[in-house]
């Protein structure tokens, strides 16, 4: 019942606050898409030809940019669109509501912790080869809307919510100064593109670097990010309760000896028990006791996070819905199977034995790509299924600005808000079952994985 | 063509946070799972065997209860036997004492009747004895005043001598 009722609250909130926002941040793609490729139409000899100053060509580009922006402005104007052309400097226009872009940049990680209308500054702590560590706290950015930096520091700003740097030759000065807004864009490979506004001039931006090796878009930049992000500071959150939690229970077995467990102890145990009833022992045997302290806090940790980044209103942290996170806790997986594999497993995993001498070129490499792909399947099934049920519930809230068309339409905003709510009660009941089905199924994996690298030979 | 004109980053594994994971989820597993998941599991364990041991006393004691009862029905039952027996004998005795009993008092009743009749016999053939030896003084007697008086008519003896009969009669 009361989840009901902050879901409606969640759902009117958003819906009364469309009003007030119409200021929204985002621009519009469609815009920049068109004018991006009239501009590299024009600049096709830049592509060409590498050695070209960067600054020339973003210098240019910008120009060019901000007069398309003004001519389809013209043009949305004329077709009835209701834009409220708030020009924050380059000719950067905020552009009409996208769910999409909401769900992204919802589930994305911070260097702000935003509840509600609060902004919480969190710890920058960057690293760039040049100017070596820096280490300050995100309000210095001083943090507007939608985590959008007012000022930008020895070339960092802060892009909604995220730290990004100012690529370096484009004669962007260093120290303490005040931008005037940021840009999204395509660059020439069709790449999401940042850019800041300053002295009405645009500059391209890199993010942080990540250890994707490309794959996602991602890959070595200028600077790293070892800030306290928002989902760094939900696991240090998670994990203090947690052990408060677990450390109250020890206490509580220790000084309740001999009696029957109560209360927290209790509930408590009914999770811990079903881990080694149901998970530690049926897949490791009599080897259960030695992994099962591991298999309870990969349990706990990803469980407690799940649910963490589900509370309402509480900046819906996405830890266990970021590809690093999950990451680190496959990795953890991965080394613990394979440290304690024992002679048998990786006779099996090497040579494959029992097999026909022509099938093991084709077996052996595959029983090889298999140890890693385990920990991949895991890292990816866990990120999949959090960030998909975060999107989806931020998706079906904004049915709320679709329908209503951002505040121009409060009876759109009000139907849908109703439809919306319902949905996004049923989409919580979902997520709050994946949040344990996703937390067991990674523990019974790793256990089942473990389990294959400790079995002992029995022919 | 809907173009996301937001950087999707969840799926770019940034640094900070792998290293910042890694040392959260590290100390997390050091901490937690060594100092209050580990002992949660030896208590667990420890709980779990104390309650083994208790049920298996409880069948262990329920086991011997059954044995003990077992016993008792076969000392009850034995002494149930004996009791029959004992009443059994002690029934034969007491018929076997009646019946001599009995016998004893009908062989002395035989030899009490025996000997009343044998006395009565006696009796009787003293008494008749005595009955000769009155009747013939008696017949002396009449006898005797018979012939004292004098036997004038007939009819007067006969009326003396039925006299006299009567008196003998009457004695």
């Amino acid at each position: 019942m009361r989840r009901f009722f902050l879901c409606l609250i969640y759902a009117f909130a958003f819906s009364i606050g469309v009003s007030a926002q119409d200021h929204s941040h985002n621009h519009d793609n469609h815009s920049h898409g068109h004018s991006h490729q009239g501009s590299s139409h024009n600049h096709s000899h830049d592509h060409s030809n590498h050695n070209h100053s960067h600054d020339h060509s973003g210098h240019n580009h910008n120009h060019d940019h901000s007069g398309h922006n003004h001519s389809h402005d013209h043009k949305h104007g004329a077709h009835g669109h209701d834009h409220h052309g708030h020009h924050a400097g380059c000719g950067i226009k905020h552009k009409e509501f996208n769910a999409g872009d909401l769900a992204i940049h919802h589930i994305a990680d911070a260097n702000v912790y935003s509840i509600g209308p609060l902004q919480l500054p969190l710890p920058c702590i960057l690293y760039n080869k040049e100017l070596g560590w820096k280490t300050f706290m995100s309000s210095k950015f001083g943090i507007g809307h939608h985590g959008d930096g007012h000022h930008a520091i020895d070339g960092y700003v802060l892009d909604g919510g995220s730290v990004k740097r100012v690529k370096a030759g484009q004669g962007f000065p260093m120290g303490e100064l005040t931008v005037n807004g940021f840009n999204h864009t395509e660059d020439k490979e069709g790449k999401f593109l940042s850019q800041v506004c300053y002295d009405n001039k645009l500059y391209d931006l890199e993010p942080k670097s990540t250890a994707d090796g490309g794959i996602f878009g991602g890959g070595i930049t200028s600077f790293y990010d070892f800030s306290l992000t928002k989902n760094v500071v939900s696991m240090i959150l998670v994990c203090f309760l947690l052990g408060w939690l677990f450390f109250y229970c020890a206490k509580q077995y220790r000084n309740r000896d001999g009696k029957a467990p109560t209360g927290v102890q209790n509930l408590m145990e009914v999770f811990v028990t079903f881990i080694r009833d149901e998970v530690a022992k049926p897949f490791l045997g009599h080897k259960w006791a030695k992994f099962f302290p591991f298999l309870l806090c990969i349990f706990f940790f990803i469980v407690g996070l799940n649910l963490f980044g589900q509370i309402p209103f509480f900046g819906g942290a996405n830890a266990t819905g970021n590809l690093a996170v999950t990451m680190v806790l496959a990795l953890f997986a991965f080394i613990i199977t394979n440290i304690n594999g024992n002679a048998h497993y990786w006779k099996h995993q090497l040579f494959a034995p029992g097999t026909p001498w022509f099938v093991k070129p084709i077996l052996i490499p595959v029983e090889i790509l298999g140890l890693f792909i385990k920990p991949l399947t895991l890292m990816l099934r866990l990120f999949a299924n959090i960030t998909a049920g975060h999107m989806v519930i931020i998706i079906f809230v904004s049915f709320i600005f679709i329908f209503g068309k951002v505040g121009t339409n409060p009876a759109g905003a009000y139907g849908a808000a109703i439809g919306s709510t319902l949905l996004t009660m049923f989409m919580m009941a979902i997520e709050l079952i994946v949040a344990f089905v996703q937390a067991f199924v990674f523990t019974i994996l790793t256990a089942s994985y473990i389990g294959a690298a400790v079995e002992e030979e029995h022919h | 063509m809907l173009v996301l004109l937001a950087d999707f980053n969840v799926i770019k594994p940034d640094f900070g946070l792998l290293f910042w994971t890694t040392v959260i989820f590290g100390l997390f597993w050091f901490l937690v799972g060594r100092f209050a998941f580990g002992p949660i599991r030896e208590s667990l364990q420890k709980r779990e065997s104390d309650i083994q041991d208790a049920l298996d006393q409880a069948a262990k004691a329920r086991e011997e209860m059954a044995n003990m009862k077992a016993e008792n029905e076969k000392i009850l039952a034995e002494a149930r036997a004996e009791r029959s027996q004992i009443l059994k004998e002690a029934k034969e005795s007491r018929d076997a004492i009646v019946n001599e009993a009995r016998d004893k008092a009908k062989d002395e009743a035989k030899r009490i009747v025996t000997n009343a009749k044998s006395e009565i016999e006696n009796q009787k053939k003293a008494a008749m004895t005595e009955l000769k030896n009155m009747t013939g003084q008696m017949a002396l007697q009449i006898a005797e005043k018979v012939i004292k008086k004098d036997l004038g008519n007939d009819g007067e003896q006969d009326r003396l001598i039925n006299n006299l009969i009567d008196d003998i009669k009457l004695n």
